[in-house]
């Protein structure tokens, strides 16, 4: 598709706190939050910004794993929870792993270019930390092929990752990788700790670095990433209101007060296949490609990006994919303060995945939101300096290992 | 020799008790490294045995509950121990198989002939000489190829070992509370252990990832040899205090300085109540025979247990009313030897507080220094202030810590420990002290 036919926005974002390890109201052993709760507070709170349910005329929910961290599918039906009025209305759920938020974007899209609905609820959610990380890695080890599962680490994902980091560390040289990957974590804390929804927000660790740099521990967890490398396990959820131009006289919010979906791309690449190239997030670099294609801008004219950090090394090859380095450059380009808040390209301004929390299903909506409050002025401390010459931004979404991917291009509405 | 062999039918004496239970969980993983791990083709059996069989079983379920959080923890090894398993895939799969592979290995029984079978007999049994001897000599006349690794914390082991006819084939193998958690392990040769069994004790407490201290076979070892002196001192200056102060005081003041002034994890007798009143007389009472220029007991200690002040845990782990009350482990009251019951510390901490006068300004405490790798630097600036004050506090504070250091100095002297870095070691690790009792503090 060269350009959308119609014009889209998104507004109203919210997202809860990011629960989890780190968090102090966070206790392992005490009752928490349910996935009701969470799906409540971030639904209620973008339906109160937009006038209510009256004004929703269909809901997506983006969810991964509900069925087995809560023993809950038919998640559609949640939608009317949130509000009576929802009741009847057309809801769905969508799920492709870690992108399943993404896809909630994407489908409300679609809903809109195809005329039948003009304001779209799409939410995202995540309640994971019912069980202990090495029962929650089987669970998360269905974003990739469960026929590899056996083969693959007693952490899956990590693994993965971890293999493809020990694939770039004699690709590219070991040591700036690695202080790269220790350069992002501190990026993503500092960047979390100017935001009171994320899992790191509490951080006071005055020596980012040195816990960074913490060994390698393969005995315990994997060969080449240590936990720092890795974003958390977390609880939330995130919602975000999408709608046509009629939409948004509708909800009566301002369109200054919307980001435009200027392009999008959502590709998908086979799960049985190993990658091609392991220092490459291939899919990934199609998706960025053809959003930005669709939007008709080049990468120069992008001000802030969300990049699915759900380890460093992934971090990195997103800058890669996505066409801020080259392949193998991405390391240096982090290193030489490029991706900082005040840097060339600000990346993940609330922490991303590893500062503000991965919340599986949420994350795609998450980044969303925080676009819509980067653009549109509403991050609070968190807020970077969006430029004339820089007015776009973008958000990749990553389920699995490169294998469902959607990015999204936005700017600000006029 | 064949360690393998030797582990092959393993007996556990008093399997359900809080020792017993641990180092049973321990053998457990011992036996799983050999069995599911090095794939040897043999049958293990571990025997769990205890007078009571519904401790058996409450231990069967304690045990399984030891293995799955061993099994979480190693689930990176498991994996590859289960590499072969093509029906186990998922790591809750593998953990649950694990757990179950290992609960096959243990048998459990209230039989002492159940030991006839076993090349190994581990006992932690009560601290009850004649006991311990009547079951050695019974299982060695029907297993003479048997080695005994005893728990026992206090009473010297060449004396059961005469008396149980063992020469050779005994060892102390004292693990500290709670066994899978606690690093330290204290080993105990006789003079006559063999070489055999010293290798394959000190080999084995290596795959158990222990710190190995050795001290000689003299009642209470290094460990007790320490604590109970220390809480014999703990005890007189608490009795002269109480004449002026009255016991409720005396207690609450000896262990408020023993814990704040002298940074340690908790105050004496705390400790007492966590190790138990009953067990602390009985640990000196066995102690006592080795010692006979010595005075090792204390009649504050027969007062309370006269009076079924007995600390000691419920078996959930949770503290009994001893010489302090607790509610979610903070002491609340505290009781009066004197009066017969307890009164709210609140009413006595204002005047104990008046009573040891001025502390040290600058603010240390345990929790915050045992981890710090600056302790040092803590403790040294915090016990200078304390030897600089001359209030009534800082001066019970130095007196105690200087007797702290007395007893370790004696332990050496008397070369029941081999050097005052074994005597730091074990106070360190068994006991969780942030500093050694022979330091240049006092």
């Amino acid at each position: 598709m060269k350009a959308l036919r119609k014009k889209i926005y998104m507004t109203a974002g919210y997202n809860t706190i990011s629960m989890g390890t780190g968090r102090n109201e966070f206790h392992p052993k005490k009752p928490r939050p349910g996935l009701e709760d969470y799906i409540k507070e971030a639904g209620q709170s973008t339906l109160k910004m937009i006038g209510g349910a009256v004004n929703v005329d269909e809901g997506v929910i983006g969810n991964f794993m509900a069925s087995r961290f809560n023993n809950q599918a038919n998640l559609p039906a949640f939608l009317p929870m949130i509000d009576a009025g929802l009741k009847y209305k057309p809801a769905v759920s969508v799920e492709g792993a870690c992108a399943s938020g993404g896809l909630a974007l994407t489908t409300g899209i679609k809903s809109i270019l195809a005329d039948t609905a003009d304001v779209v609820l799409a939410l995202g959610f995540e309640v994971q930390n019912t069980m202990k990380a090495m029962y929650g890695a089987d669970v998360l080890a269905g974003a990739g092929w469960q026929k590899t599962r056996k083969e693959g680490h007693a952490y899956f994902f990590p693994g993965v990752f971890s293999e493809r980091a020990g694939v770039y560390y004699e690709k590219f040289g070991r040591e700036t990788t690695r202080k790269a990957m220790a350069k992002w974590y501190c990026n993503a804390i500092e960047n979390a700790r100017l935001c009171e929804t994320a899992q790191e927000f509490h951080n006071t660790n005055k020596n980012l670095e040195g816990t960074a740099n913490t060994p390698v521990n393969p005995r315990a967890f994997v060969e080449n990433l240590n936990y720092f490398d890795c974003s958390k396990v977390s609880d939330g959820a995130s919602a975000i209101a999408i709608v046509s131009e009629e939409g948004l006289k509708k909800i009566g919010l301002e369109v200054k007060d919307a980001v435009e979906i200027v392009g999008f791309a959502h590709v998908a690449a086979d799960i049985t296949q190993k990658p091609e190239n392991m220092t490459s997030l291939s899919t990934m670099k199609v998706a960025a490609e053809k959003a930005m294609l669709m939007a008709g801008i080049t990468i120069d004219q992008l001000g802030t990006v969300e990049v699915h950090d759900c380890f460093s090394i992934a971090g990195i090859m997103a800058l890669e994919a996505i066409g801020f380095a080259e392949e193998g450059k991405g390391a240096e380009f982090v290193l030489a303060g490029h991706t900082a808040r005040c840097g060339k390209i600000p990346v993940n301004t609330t922490g991303g995945l590893i500062g503000w929390g991965h919340p599986t299903g949420a994350t795609g909506v998450h980044q969303a939101v925080t676009i819509w409050e980067q653009l549109t002025g509403k991050a609070g401390k968190a807020q970077i300096e969006i430029t004339k010459e820089k007015p776009y931004a973008m958000s990749v979404n990553m389920g699995g290992d490169d294998k469902s991917l959607v990015a999204i291009v936005y700017k600000r509405g006029e | 020799m064949d360690l393998i062999r030797k582990m092959e039918n393993v007996s556990v004496l008093g399997a359900a008790g809080k020792m017993g239970s641990g180092i049973l969980v321990l053998l457990s993983f011992e036996m799983a490294k050999l069995k599911l791990g090095k794939k040897e083709d043999k049958e293990f059996v571990l025997n769990a045995i205890d007078v009571s069989q519904s401790a058996l079983t409450n231990l069967l379920a304690y045990v399984k509950s030891q293995l799955l959080k061993h099994a979480e923890k190693n689930i990176v090894e498991l994996r590859t121990w289960y590499q072969d398993r093509e029906d186990l895939i998922d790591n809750e799969e593998i953990i649950n198989q694990f757990a179950d592979d290992v609960m096959a290995m243990i048998q459990t029984s209230t039989r002492i002939e159940t030991a006839y079978d076993s090349q190994l007999i581990f006992e932690a049994i009560k601290e009850d000489k004649a006991l311990k001897v009547k079951l050695f000599s019974q299982i060695k006349q029907n297993n003479p190829n048997a080695w005994f690794l005893t728990n026992t914390s206090s009473i010297p082991i060449g004396g059961i070992e005469k008396e149980a006819g063992l020469t050779g084939d005994i060892i102390g193998y004292h693990f500290y509370n709670p066994p899978v958690i606690q690093k330290l392990l204290e080993i105990i040769k006789t003079d006559n252990t063999s070489d055999d069994l010293a290798a394959f004790s000190v080999s084995l407490a290596k795959s158990m990832r222990k710190i190995v201290v050795q001290s000689r076979d003299v009642a209470g070892f290094i460990g007790n040899g320490h604590f109970m002196r220390d809480a014999l001192y703990a005890l007189n200056l608490a009795e002269e205090l109480a004449k002026t102060e009255g016991w409720a005081k005396a207690f609450f003041l000896v262990d408020t300085i023993s814990r704040d002034l002298l940074v340690r994890p908790m105050g004496i007798f705390q400790l007492l109540d966590y190790v138990g009143i009953d067990v602390t007389r009985f640990i000196l009472d066995s102690m006592q025979p080795s010692f006979p220029n010595e005075s090792l007991s204390h009649t504050a200690l027969n007062k309370m247990l006269d009076n079924e002040v007995k600390g000691g845990q419920f078996a959930d782990g949770s503290q009994k009313d001893g010489i302090f009350k607790y509610q979610k482990g903070r002491i609340k009251e505290v009781y009066d030897i004197e009066l017969g019951k307890y009164s709210k510390t609140e009413n006595v901490e204002m005047d104990c507080a008046a009573f040891m006068g001025e502390l040290p300004i600058l603010k240390v405490y345990w929790k915050s220094v045992v981890r710090d790798p600056n302790k040092a630097d803590h403790l040294q600036k915090f016990f200078n202030e304390l030897h600089q004050l001359d209030s009534v506090g800082a001066n019970l504070a130095i007196a105690y810590g200087e007797n702290s250091k007395a007893i370790g100095q004696m332990l050496v002297d008397t070369k029941v420990a081999e050097s005052k870095e074994d005597v730091n070691t074990v106070l360190e690790t068994g006991f969780f002290h942030a500093y050694g009792p022979i330091n240049d503090y006092f």
